[in-house]
């Protein structure tokens, strides 16, 4: 027999190995970089963990395979520019002094908000557009996500992996199209409030020279935030009675089933939370790059991959993967790797996939039996 | 006949005679009409329509089979494009060549990534194939340029060496071909107001695509077929008898893998060019909808399948505003702007909807993809025909 | 199949189809007499245009075929007839090409070179155009220029920035109206020495494929013909949407300007992350810290949103440019869609009216006869000034803008501001210059 924390220290045992090769290597690099590198390293990982937690709490609990998971994360990334835009309507004022491309009077949008508050209050609500647009997003992604579930997935859950995953992903391609029928193909930038434009500098902080170590607040906001998310989520699971059922169904259904729970709508709402876990990704996300609507896709694959070598079902593993990916992938794009091994900034999250999952059959903290038919 | 059941062979035949007659049947509409916007039968889409189907039916093999998902199978049709095009480079523009080529090498690369990838099972099985391919195509878009041509893609240049063809120094282009017959030539027949074109390439394709079916039947219905049956059904009560599976697995993969790099080799013959993106995941799982759509571990499905998406990408994406306004020219103004407002986002470069939406309809409503339900609708007009009639059991016995 | 002797003679014996086949070997042609690929029979003639409509280059295609079709529409008389009334020749009468009418059909190339060369060959065999124009990547326009030419038609390239399309693989049947990479980068290099002086050390980041290479490659020679070093060239995966772990270590590696060889969604988020990383503020060695995107669009500038204010690159054409035609072509453009046109829309609008007009001056369709209509072809008063399209490698020959981001807009397009017009002379280059050498045209193929 074994102690739980034995699979936790056997578990860490690959990433621990790789953590030291990788520290030998980086003898050869000065501190600030690694330090800097390790910055980004977590504040990638902390996009993927958050993705790849959502989906594991799908999969954990419903058994469903959601390719429409990375559409929910720009879904996410879109309340914010909805938002945004809807704090921005405006009324035309026209301004004879100034002129349009086509040598007509200028019509001057001048937003309601700046009408209704005063010129300063309004700008600064407008500011504020994506740390306000949390509140905004929660409710529309618990929406979505319940309409996602009861309207389709719903009939899905004694089909096949496969039909679940051409169902999701069909959905993913309509979720998509839809959004840019709207929005259009174009990047829309969508700007972080005033304050926390420019960088901190961790170095100075450190003992280092100013100008070593800076990184801009919004990321480091970005982590935190990712860092609560996760916290909030395991401590929902873990302390709640709510939780605990969710748990108990998720390692075996029906007998939680036959303790006269009705363990169908927690999952409904389980997925509620998931979407809007991705969601909160997606606004939060906004203002480091400009969402676009095919940014779910692109974080598709990657966020599958992460699940897997965390190991399917596990939502310790997700987060664990997430954030050593991340890390990984930020020391794979120095020049003095790519170097060595040409182009290892363009595979290196697949070549450890690989190694991890030939070393470690599951993953890093997957169950057995999960998946694996 | 052939060493096929009386069904088995019948479903070979219509194979045939749709295949051959495929410049027919894919172009019902006459040349000018309004309807001739959803003709297919030119030779670039035809040979599209097998190529993906002779791709499709190799997938099925190891996924039908095994239930073995790959999600890497588009590394094998990228490896066998990319080596049919060199062969054209460097030795001739005779097809057989580079065909037999680009099996063979993407025989070799599957083996390779089948002999790792087998290891696992399940979803880190699939993790695995796409693991592989993702990186083959990264590496070909970028690191492996000199080799890949990159971005732009491998393709013939008048300063080949093309040891057989005597090389030298052209004005224009060598055009693949099969000893002195132009795979491009096409024939043109046209009979009051319809157009058919017959092209050698299409023609070419149709015949592996029959053989390939052939071949795939004979593996569906041999003993090496029900072991594979076996894998999918209950590996370990496999083991338990003494068998290991592995080496049939891995059989069954290095197969389909050599079907996709036939594909990849007839794609290159018909358009001597090889994209990268051809590696791509999205590629993948392409086929992966195809064989889902068409029926998976049906015989006749990802066929189906495989028509069905690329009609839906080179038809539906080619309907703009303009084509639309012709065909509702008759009607009032007012109603012809508006049924043009309410098609517009499902066509043109809104045909990606339409695609998503169809997925999710026949997912929901056709789980057995489209043979299922070409099989319900039989059904219903076998009853409708002859309602005492009890449906008899199969008498066809198993080989 | 019984063992048989495979002989030439038996092959062709073989099926009658194959023999019918090789007794008219027409090719992509309906009817054999044709003297060339899709010979226009009726009373019209079909271009096709083949621009992406789905992926990351979407709106820049859609903005293409507003181009594609206001052009359609002047050519047939239509509209206010836009830049024909400038345009130096005048062989065009606005009824259409030698009396026919001029349609068009529209298909999708996802900027993949496969599923183009797919839509252009259904263009092609399906729908019997003419002529193929289009694109918004150097791949997909190099690899349609490859079919176009096997199939014996002509094409007019969209936007394509790599100096392989009239490079290393230009084509006999291929034309580019568009500028390239070396012509950025001697257009720029002289506006930035005299900006940020001629000591300035750079750092590289460049997507990474062949129009990356191309671009860093150009941007290089000429700033290190000024003066400049080039401290590093980082390559970047073109999947790549964060780009902060290649841009962190920027302000530490010693280097004080940051060249960004990206375009499209790349250079949206580069550009984004570089200016949240604090790099527009910073300085290094005692000077600003500056950034320089070589390849600039009105239409990504509107995805990098403010981060685009003062920075310095190159562009094809822009709508305030004062040249003869820019007022005409912005006034038809804004009239129909209210918006002014990309620079995407200016060269595939000048393209197919360049196609337009030379096929007129030829009296034919036959593709030898509008390339060497098009050949050495000098016009003006299509937005751009005086531009020779060179015969040697279909090139056309222009003044080069190079543009900033604007601090305070006006409007929602006024983002650019002109700050230099460079002249043609000073971004002319051999057609034998070591960065495009090592193709040859060949010769133009008219099909049949």
């Amino acid at each position: 027999m074994t102690s739980p924390g034995n699979g936790l220290i056997k578990a860490a045992t690959t990433p621990l190995i790789l953590v030291v090769i990788v520290g030998l290597l980086l003898a050869f690099i000065p501190l600030n970089e690694l330090i800097l590198q390790l910055l980004n390293g977590l504040d990638k990982g902390s996009a993927y963990a958050l993705i790849a937690l959502g989906l594991t709490l799908i999969f954990g609990t419903l058994g469903v395979v959601n390719f429409a998971h990375g559409a929910l994360f720009m879904i996410g990334s879109f309340c914010a520019v909805t938002l945004s835009r809807i704090l921005s309507l405006s009324y035309e004022v026209i301004d004879p002094e100034r002129k349009d491309f086509l040598g007509n009077p200028l019509k001057v949008d001048v937003p309601y908000v700046e009408k209704w508050f005063g010129e300063a209050t309004g700008a600064a609500i407008i500011d504020w557009a994506v740390p306000l647009a949390i509140l905004f997003a929660i409710p529309v992604m618990i929406a979505v996500g319940f309409i996602m579930e009861r309207g389709l997935i719903k009939h899905f859950y004694k089909r096949p992996h496969a039909d679940q995953i051409l169902v999701t992903f069909g959905l993913a391609i309509v979720l998509q199209e839809i959004i840019k029928a709207l929005y259009g193909a174009n990047p829309i930038p969508t700007p972080a409030p005033e304050v926390f434009k420019g960088s901190f500098d961790f170095g100075v902080w450190m003992g280092f020279d100013a100008n070593k170590i800076l990184y801009p607040y919004w990321r480091i906001v970005y982590f935190l935030f990712s860092a609560a998310i996760i916290g909030a989520v395991f401590a929902f699971l873990r302390f709640t009675t709510f939780g605990m059922v969710v748990r108990a169904g998720m390692a075996d259904r029906e007998t939680v089933g036959l303790l006269g729970i009705n363990i169908d709508k927690r999952f409904t709402m389980m997925f509620g939370i998931a979407a809007a876990v991705a969601g909160l990704a997606g606004v939060m996300y906004t203002p480091i790059n400009s969402p676009n609507y095919h940014m779910g896709m692109d974080f598709l694959v990657l966020s599958f991959v992460v699940v897997v070598v965390g190991g399917m079902g596990s939502l310790p593993g997700a987060v664990l993967a997430g954030f050593m990916l991340g890390i990984l992938q930020s020391f794979a794009s120095m020049n003095i790797f790519k170097d060595i091994i040409p182009g290892i900034d363009q595979i290196i999250i697949y070549v450890v996939a690989i190694i991890i999952l030939l070393t470690r059959p599951r993953g890093l903290m997957g169950r057995k039996g999960v998946m694996e038919e | 006949m052939l060493g096929l059941t009386k069904k088995d062979t019948t479903l070979l035949i219509v194979v045939a005679i749709l295949s051959m007659c495929a410049p027919f049947i894919l172009n019902p509409f006459p040349e000018g009409s309004a309807l001739a916007q959803f003709n297919a039968g030119y030779p670039d889409l035809m040979q599209r329509f097998v190529i993906f189907g002779i791709f499709a039916v190799g997938f099925n093999l190891l996924f039908g089979l095994t239930g073995y998902l790959s999600f890497g199978h588009a590394a094998f049709l990228g490896v066998g494009s990319y080596s049919a095009v060199w062969m054209f480079k460097l030795l001739s523009m005779n097809v057989l060549p580079a065909i037999i080529l680009s099996v063979i090498v993407a025989g070799l690369f599957s083996l390779l990534i089948g002999y790792v990838s087998l290891r696992r099972s399940g979803i880190y099985f699939s993790i695995l194939t796409l693991a592989f391919a993702e990186m083959s195509f990264r590496l070909a878009y970028s690191v492996l340029t000199p080799l890949t041509n990159g971005e732009t893609g491998l393709q013939l240049a008048l300063d080949d060496p093309r040891i057989l063809d005597g090389g030298g120094t052209l004005t224009s282009l060598p055009v693949t071909n099969l000893f002195g017959l132009e795979m491009r030539s096409t024939y043109t027949l046209d009979v009051a107001g319809w157009s058919f074109d017959f092209s050698v390439g299409y023609y070419l394709c149709a015949l592996i695509l029959i053989a390939a079916f052939y071949l795939s039947i004979r593996i569906f219905r041999s003993p090496f077929g029900l072991m594979l049956r076996a894998v999918k059904s209950n590996q370990q009560r496999m083991m338990y008898t003494g068998l290991n599976p592995r080496p049939y697995t891995l059989a069954v993969f290095v197969i389909s893998g050599m079907y996709a790099g036939l594909a990849g080799g007839l794609m290159a013959s018909m358009d001597p060019l090889a994209g990268a993106e051809r590696m791509q995941w999205t590629q993948s799982g392409e086929v992966v909808l195809m064989t889902v759509l068409g029926g998976v571990g049906t015989l006749i499905g990802p066929v189906l399948g495989a028509g069905f998406i690329k009609y839906f990408e080179n038809i539906f994406s080619k309907i703009n505003d303009t084509v639309l306004h012709g065909w509702f020219e008759f009607l009032p103004d007012g109603l012809e702007n508006l049924i043009v407002t309410i098609l517009h986002p499902f066509i043109g470069k809104g045909w990606h909807l339409t695609l998503g939406i169809m997925f999710m309809l026949v997912v929901t409503f056709l789980p057995g993809g489209l043979v299922d339900g070409g099989k319900r609708i039989g059904n219903l007009l076998k009853r409708k025909k002859a309602p005492d009639e009890t449906v008899t059991p199969n008498t066809n016995p198993a080989e | 199949m019984s063992k048989t002797n495979f002989t030439r003679r038996r092959v062709l014996k073989s099926g009658a189809v194959a023999g019918a086949a090789l007794a008219t070997p027409t090719i992509f042609t309906a009817s054999s007499v044709a003297a060339f690929t899709n010979e226009p029979t009726g009373s019209t003639v079909t271009f096709g245009f083949n621009v992406p409509q789905t992926g990351p280059y979407a709106d820049e295609g859609a903005d293409e075929l507003r181009a594609y079709e206001l052009a359609v529409e002047h050519l047939n008389g239509g509209g206010d007839g836009g830049m024909l009334s400038t345009f130096s020749s005048n062989a065009l009468e606005g009824t259409g090409i030698l009396g026919k009418e001029v349609n068009f059909v529209t298909g999708d190339t996802q900027t993949k070179s496969d599923a183009a060369r797919a839509s252009a060959k259904s263009m092609i065999e399906k729908d019997g155009a003419i002529m193929i124009t289009g694109g918004s990547s150097s791949g997909v326009a190099i690899a349609v220029q490859g079919l176009c030419q096997e199939a014996g038609v002509i094409f007019m390239a969209g936007l394509t920035h790599s100096n392989d399309t009239t490079g290393k693989d230009k084509k006999a049947n291929g034309f580019r109206h568009f500028f390239n990479g070396y012509m950025s980068g001697a257009a720029l290099a002289p506006v930035l020495a005299n900006r940020y002086g001629t000591d300035r050390k750079a750092y590289h980041l460049t997507a990474d494929y062949t129009w990356g290479w191309t671009q860093q490659e150009s941007i290089a020679a000429s700033t290190e013909a000024m003066g400049w070093e080039t401290v590093n060239d980082v390559r970047t995966p073109l999947a790549e949407t964060d780009f902060s772990a290649y841009i962190a270590p920027v302000l530490n590696s010693g280097a004080d300007v940051l060249v960004l060889n990206h375009y499209g969604g790349n250079m949206v988020n580069s550009l984004t992350n570089a200016v949240q990383f604090g790099l527009r503020e910073a300085s290094a060695n005692g000077k600003n810290f500056e950034i320089v995107v070589p390849l600039y669009s009105r239409l990504m500038a509107q995805g990098a949103g403010a981060n685009v204010a003062g920075i310095l690159g190159s562009t094809n054409w822009h709508w305030t440019l004062d040249r003869p035609g820019t007022a005409e072509f912005v006034q038809s453009f804004g009239q129909k869609y209210g918006r002014p046109p990309s620079q995407a829309a200016h060269t595939t609008y000048c393209q197919t009216i360049l196609y337009a007009d030379a096929a007129q001056r030829a009296g034919s369709f036959n593709p030898c006869a509008i390339a060497e209509a098009l050949e050495d072809f000098e016009f003006s008063g299509l937005g751009n000034g005086d531009v020779l399209y060179r015969g040697a490698d279909h090139q056309c020959f222009k003044d080069v803008l190079v543009v900033q981001g604007k601090e305070n807009p006006e409007n929602e397009f006024d983002l650019l501001e002109v700050v230099e017009v460079t002249p043609a002379a000073q971004v002319t280059y051999e057609p034998d210059h070591p960065m495009f050498a090592g193709g040859s045209l060949g010769e133009c193929n008219p099909g049949a």
